[in-house]
């Protein structure tokens, strides 16, 4: 590394402008735009696949196996000759259904929580966050593949919840904290000192301001939801075969990886341009609330 | 003081609760528990014999107490499948999974800091956004499709790796570190944005304070100042993040550890789980739970090292 020559003032002003400090409202970049284009492309593709001009996911006769990307295959396909566009798409459905609804559950859950926990303090809190900690102290995704293991169901139930439950833990934690800090506003003591009472103040004064940045780390949870759920169809317990998922499909092209990376390829460029996206618009909601709250 | 005794009484107990947990899960479980750890096709005296030894005649709590006292002593129970001790397996395969964990951790330590400090050196520059691009891209990838893809590159296309397997340090230390890279690597590479990212906004943050204007105009190199004054008060978020990861890792290693056939204790778990054998995912569990809390109370004993005003504040 060469040595910085840099004159002190310049570097104050480079800081001054720099990043870190609150300036004026940013505009969205372009590529929170393109995100955003990517993650409507894909639901909109995952909505219509079975009325898109596509071979059928479970099709084995869709073309040649392992054949790279062709014009009837744009793709190509896997080692039983299946579409692999077609898979992508049809994964992409659990997917988003399993990462959204996750994040959902464990943040109405996990909300409620976390809210009367950070409210009403003293033994509620203390319990909760025990609770809190000690679900966060199993090792993830073992959790989560001893649950489907042993209740022997592999349902979209089944995965949405194990996922959720993941997302408890850090879930109640955030919005305790969000709750500490705005419970003892004035706003909240102008309320109650006009007799409102907790139910009340909850849901008017103290929901509305944990929810914007709830919902910012939301957007950065689902695509760590997204990779869990691929994780555990890596390992074979998430949502049963022939239903195809990413990971699924990606731990189904390995073997074959000599042959054609096209199996792995395929779904895992769709997971990854899912998660960048997500991460890049969870990012930059919450760069808008004016706080990294980057625990999720 | 009193601050670390109340930290490490919590942990006892979240320790506590989570060994519960887990040894109740098997109580839990539909069914008759000796026919869900036997296996249906189990002989009665079979059953009856393994009642006996789990103490299922007793209630949950006194089961637990006796449990737990066994499992201080190191007797985590005997699986049914295998015939072999819980500890004794997990002792074979702990090793491997602390040496994948620590290597990983090198390598993105390795990777993360130098772009952090280039990073920071100049915010807002174009080597900063250059930066920051590739770390969202490794923090995009999922570690999984990483190992795969290495494993595709290096190891099938060039034959520079194995594809699988694991050589033993005691039969060639170089062929052991050889065997653990891409699945190391593929670990690390997942953890890089998130410690690049947290030891960058520190260091922004230190760049500008006092005592580093008052070292450059003292006429300081950069490297010096960065290497002698920043690095340290720096660190504090970069060693959290890395102590939370590791502890995550303990337990998170399993999908590599799978990818390239290793045999560690992630793998141990897993096989367990599908084998329905009951006993050995409850040994696991309690080991690699036992070793996050203990990995998060030796980063709060560290932060103590390095930020001496936390030393006064909380006692430790």
């Amino acid at each position: 590394m060469s040595i910085d020559t840099t004159a002190p003032a310049e570097t104050a002003s480079d800081r001054a402008i720099g990043d870190e400090a609150p300036k004026k409202r940013r505009r969205l970049g372009v590529a929170v735009w393109v995100s955003g284009a990517w993650l409507l492309v894909l639901s909109l593709g995952a909505l219509l696949a079975p009325w898109l001009p596509l071979a059928d996911p479970d099709d084995t006769r869709a073309g040649v196996p392992l054949s790279i990307p062709t014009a009837q295959n744009l793709l190509g396909t896997d080692s039983l000759g299946r579409d692999l566009l077609s898979r992508t798409l049809y994964g992409a459905r659990i997917s988003i259904v399993v990462g959204v609804a996750a994040v959902l559950v464990s943040a109405v859950v996990g909300g409620a929580i976390g809210l009367v926990a950070g409210y009403f303090k003293r033994r509620v809190e203390t319990v909760t966050l025990f609770g809190a900690d000690v679900l966060m102290a199993f090792p993830t995704l073992l959790l989560a593949a001893s649950i489907v293991t042993f209740t022997n169901s592999r349902g979209l139930v089944t995965v949405v919840g194990v996922i959720a439950l993941i997302y408890l833990g850090p879930t109640i934690r955030i919005v305790r904290a969000l709750t500490l800090s705005i419970a003892n506003r004035e706003f909240v003591t102008a309320s109650r000192s006009l007799g409102a009472r907790n139910g009340r103040i909850l849901r008017r004064e103290i929901l509305p301001h944990v929810v914007p940045t709830l919902m910012s780390a939301m957007v950065v949870a689902v695509a760590g939801a997204v990779v869990a759920e691929g994780g555990l169809a890596f390992l074979n317990l998430s949502v049963a075969p022939p239903t195809p998922t990413w990971g699924a499909m990606i731990a189904a092209g390995k073997p074959k990886i000599d042959e054609s990376l096209y199996p792995v390829l395929a779904p895992g460029f769709a997971l990854f341009m899912t998660v960048l996206s997500l991460t890049l618009i969870g990012d930059a909601l919450q760069r808008r609330q004016g706080r990294g709250l980057d625990v999720l | 003081m009193t601050a670390l005794v109340t930290r490490l009484a919590r942990l006892l107990a979240v320790v506590l609760a989570v060994t519960f947990a887990s040894y109740s899960m098997v109580s839990l479980l539909p069914g008759d528990v000796v026919v869900a750890v036997l296996g249906e096709t189990s002989t009665e005296a079979d059953r009856q014999a393994a009642r006996e030894e789990l103490n299922l005649d007793d209630p949950l709590p006194v089961r637990y107490v006796q449990w737990l006292g066994d499992a201080l002593s190191g007797d985590l129970g005997q699986s049914y499948r295998t015939g072999q001790p819980v500890s004794e397996a997990i002792g074979q395969r702990l090793g491997v999974t602390l040496e994948l964990v620590l290597l990983s951790q090198i390598f993105a330590l390795l990777l993360a800091i130098p772009m952090a400090i280039l990073g920071a050196l100049k915010p807002g520059s174009f080597v900063d956004k250059a930066l920051s691009g590739v770390q969202l891209a490794l923090l995009a990838t999922p570690g999984y499709l990483v190992a795969v893809v290495l494993m595709a590159v290096f190891a099938v296309n060039l034959g520079w790796f194995d594809t699988t397997g694991l050589v033993r340090f005691t039969e060639s230390p170089f062929g052991n570190i050889k065997s653990l890279l891409l699945p190391s690597l593929a670990l690390g590479l997942e953890q890089v944005a998130v410690y690049a990212r947290v030891l960058r906004t520190d260091l922004v943050t230190t760049f500008d304070q006092d005592f580093i204007w008052y070292a450059r105009a003292k006429g300081n190199s950069t490297s010096r100042i960065v290497l002698h004054h920043a690095l340290r008060p720096s660190s504090i978020g970069l060693v959290t993040i890395t102590g939370i990861s590791i502890g995550r890792l303990i337990g998170g290693t399993v999908l590599v550890e799978s990818i390239f056939a290793l045999p560690g204790l992630g793998r141990y778990t897993i096989d367990a789980i599908n084998n329905r054998d009951f006993i050995a995912v409850q040994g696991a569990v309690v080991v690699l739970t036992v070793g996050f809390v203990l990995v998060n109370f030796l980063v709060d004993v560290l932060h103590g090292a390095i930020d001496p005003r936390i030393r006064v504040r909380t006692g430790l």
